[in-house]
């Protein structure tokens, strides 16, 4: 019998200036840190040490948060429309240096390159083109409000998507006129950095972006620093719950994306063959990195073992390895730290009674890798179908009526979003309009589009992301 | 026609359980869609990409199926198929040669000692827009005529009117026929339109003993699609669930380049897996594609394109 193997087909990194270290970028110029302190960054596919990163003190915040300060003169009183130019300059100078970005992100956070090529990056443009349009139409657009910004904003973002994130944050911060101090986070800052470089490129007015790089404590010095006017952060959800403890009776805006445990209901009357792929695709994106997966499946007594034989069947053909490799489809864990996480939940569910099955796939020798797992007997007081893994995990749960789906999807603490599988119509709107969650998918998951607002129900978050909701989180009432 | 009564069916499937196997064909399109691009992005590059153009030439019908069909024209395609390209041994002969009827008995004379196999074309292809004796008559003149291979037409006209209990026992009968002589029944997915169409089509196919299915004759603008081609091999995998037959898929009409092929043959892979890499399970129905595959096979193997002329006429 023939064996057909894909050969290697690596993406080159010679297109990359990856420099030995990075600083913080402030005011429009690379500053040394005051802290002095850096630490590796390192690439979760091999553990190859990519290059130096700086953890920023109370005195690198300040400075930071002064030059967006001194930034916000300038940038808010610019003609709308030529802070439309700048992003529009910025959209295409992502463009242009996309492949860079790419490899980039896949080399520093483990993604397949697939993934960033054919979305995060595109995403990005797509996201500052986005906010561009808009940026000399707000005015038009709330007529009797007075609208205007808050001033410096301190954005937190997290790994799983880093220069995507980056891109919903800074985008609409700058179209509506405010400046920001922005932190990537700690295991994938490069792109950031990346990103600062193309700011100076673009010529845009010192202290309108700022990036300092550093951990959780660098997070919190932000957070707690007086002249900031607004925190948007995305991350955890106890974390989420820290910030907004920080922020109590202080006038400062606050928008939070949180954690999520999607529930994705497949009714026996779905196409199966599609909601097969929509499942993979729902948990196994990102190596289930992403907040908003579909890591509940729901599925209805009735086609429960067809659907899953058929799952383990597309599951095995998954291609794990070297996220460079262009046919790869479930990269590394984006850290150590997170694979211990994902391993010690998966750990618990066997405990519980849960019956794993695992992908037959070789893992590289180095590097965080972790099997594309899938849990069924699960019942629903198990962690791992409460629990947020943030990992390449799904959890099986079964519903014998609409009602009953429903009611299992509710029955958590997140509401991020979720998906509908059937082909009838009538019934995905019934199930949606019961759903608390930010977004619902029909025989589909995981769509975006800048245009489309993204937040949380629940311990999920509040504010919305993208569209022109997106704008209103980065705008306030005039007194 | 057969009373109903009467007909035997293949594979012990009654039809009842074809009418429950039918009941749910649903496809999405979007999602369908989605998936078939996304392995389209597979690279395929050096020694893979060497192996799957060998397989290609492997699996390849060369066809010719016009009214200008001669003798001549059926010896010199039928040297092709034996020795595609005589400056490299280490291309094999092609699977088999698809012709008309009346030309089986010249392919047989001429690929005589080789591993190349005849197919016809019968039912009367492409329309079998004919009463049912004379599908019947047309196939055993074929197989008497020495035919390895028969490809047949479903009856769209009873496909589209919902009658697909005679499309079923339509197929039982040309397969009585058939008896051990390898059938393939060509759904013409450019008339069915819809992927539910097509995965409906598919399985009466299957269902009713065809050994192949195959998306379309080449006669149409809208020939086979990777699309299809999902549908097909979604309802093919279903099927050996149910039975545990594993029945063959024949892509054709509009494959021309060793691109598309290839990104078949990615489809096959990941989706049906190994067995089906095989010319016992997959073929291409193809006249203009051999040649652009064995291009292809020289740029890797000399790292030149050559022109067409040094690839022999088919």
């Amino acid at each position: 019998m023939v064996n057909w193997q894909y050969s290697e087909s690596i993406e080159s990194r010679e297109i990359l200036d990856i420099k030995s270290k990075y600083t913080n970028y402030i005011g429009g110029k690379f500053v040394e840190p005051n802290s002095k302190k850096y630490i590796d960054t390192i690439s979760p596919s091999t553990e190859e040490v990519l290059s130096q990163i700086a953890i920023s003190n109370q005195n690198d915040v300040n400075k930071a948060v002064k030059a967006a300060k001194s930034g916000f003169e300038i940038w808010s009183s610019l003609a709308p429309y030529e802070r439309s130019k700048y992003l529009f300059k910025l959209a295409r100078l992502i463009q242009e240096r996309s492949r860079e970005f790419a490899v980039l992100e896949s080399l520093d956070g483990g993604k397949p390159i697939k993934e960033s090529r054919d979305f995060d990056i595109p995403q990005v443009a797509a996201n500052f083109f986005y906010f561009a349009g808009w940026a000399d139409k707000i005015d038009l657009s709330w007529s009797t409000k007075g609208l205007k910004p808050h001033g410096v904003v301190g954005q937190i973002i997290p790994w799983n998507f880093p220069l995507l994130m980056l891109a919903w944050k800074v985008a609409p911060a700058l179209a509506t006129g405010n400046t920001v101090v922005l932190k990537p986070a700690e295991t994938t800052s490069l792109t950031a950095l990346l990103f600062a470089e193309i700011c100076d490129q673009a010529g845009l007015p010192n202290g309108v972006v700022n990036i300092i790089t550093g951990d959780g404590t660098t997070g919190s010095l932000i957070v707690n620093h007086q002249d900031i006017n607004k925190i948007a952060f995305t991350g955890s959800t106890q974390v989420g719950k820290l910030i907004q403890k920080s922020l109590a009776g202080r006038e400062v805006g606050l928008t939070l994306e949180l954690g999520g445990k999607a529930a994705n209901i497949v009714y026996e009357d779905a196409a199966i063959d599609q909601a097969v792929e929509g499942v993979v695709n729902g948990i196994f994106f990102n190596q289930g990195h992403v907040c908003c997966a579909g890591s509940r499946l729901l599925i209805q007594e009735s086609v429960h073992d067809q659907f899953i034989s058929k799952l383990e069947k597309r599951m095995q053909a998954l291609r794990v390895g070297n996220p460079l490799d262009k046919n790869t489809d479930i990269g590394a864990i984006n850290s150590k730290e997170q694979l211990n996480k994902i391993t010690n939940l998966v750990d618990e569910g066997v405990a519980d009674g849960g019956n794993i099955f695992q992908t037959e796939c070789e893992l590289p020798g180095n590097g965080f890798w972790f099997k594309p797992t899938l849990f069924t007997d699960v019942q629903p007081s198990y962690s791992i179908a409460r629990e947020e893994i943030f990992g390449p995990v799904l959890t099986t749960l079964t519903f014998r009526t609409p009602d009953e789906a429903v009611e299992i999807a509710n029955n958590t603490e997140y509401g991020l979003s979720a998906g509908v599988w059937t082909e009838k119509g009538s019934k995905i709107l019934w199930t949606a309009d019961r759903l608390e969650a930010g977004v619902v998918w029909a025989n589909t998951f995981n769509k975006f589009d800048p245009a489309s607002p993204f937040g949380g129900y629940k311990e999920s978050g509040f504010g919305r992301e993208g569209g022109r909701h997106g704008l209103l989180s980065y705008l306030k009432e005039s007194s | 026609m057969q009373n109903n009564s009467t007909v035997k069916y293949s594979n012990n499937i009654s039809w009842e359980s074809v009418l429950e196997l039918i009941y749910d064909s649903r496809v999405d399109s979007v999602g369908l869609k989605e998936r078939v691009s996304s392995l389209a992005t597979r690279s395929v590059k050096k020694d893979s990409k060497l192996q799957a153009l060998k397989m290609i030439v492997s699996m390849c019908d060369l066809t010719t199926l016009e009214g200008e069909d001669t003798e001549g024209k059926i010896s010199q395609m039928a040297a092709k198929a034996i020795n595609p390209d005589p400056s490299d041994k280490e291309i094999n002969s092609v699977a088999a040669v698809c012709v008309y009827p009346s030309l089986v008995q010249t392919a047989k004379e001429k690929v005589k000692n080789s591993s190349v196999k005849v197919a016809a074309v019968s039912s009367y292809f492409p329309s079998g827009q004919v009463p049912m004796d004379s599908k019947i008559l047309d196939t055993q003149y074929a197989i008497d005529a020495g035919a390895d291979e028969i490809d047949i037409v479903i009856n769209r006209k009873a496909f589209l009117e919902g009658n697909y209990r005679k499309v079923f026992d339509e197929i039982v009968a040309l397969k009585e026929v058939c008896k051990n002589v390898h059938l393939k029944t060509i759904l013409e997915v450019g008339d069915l339109k819809t992927y539910e169409n097509i995965r409906k089509a598919s399985l009466i196919s299957l269902a009713a003993g065809s050994d192949f299915i195959k998306t379309s004759t080449g006669k149409l603008s809208i020939g086979s699609s990777r699309e299809a081609c999902y549908v097909m091999l979604k309802a093919v995998l279903d099927y050996k669930s149910l039975t545990g037959i594993s029945a063959g898929i024949k892509v054709a009409g509009g494959i021309r380049d060793s691109k598309d092929a290839i990104r078949y043959l990615v489809m096959i892979n990941e989706e049906m897996g190994d067995e089906w890499l095989s010319p016992n399970l997959f073929r291409f129905g193809a006249s203009s594609l051999l040649d652009d595959v064995l291009k292809q096979i020289k740029k890797l193997k000399t790292g030149a394109y050559q022109a067409g002329y040094y690839f022999p006429r088919g």
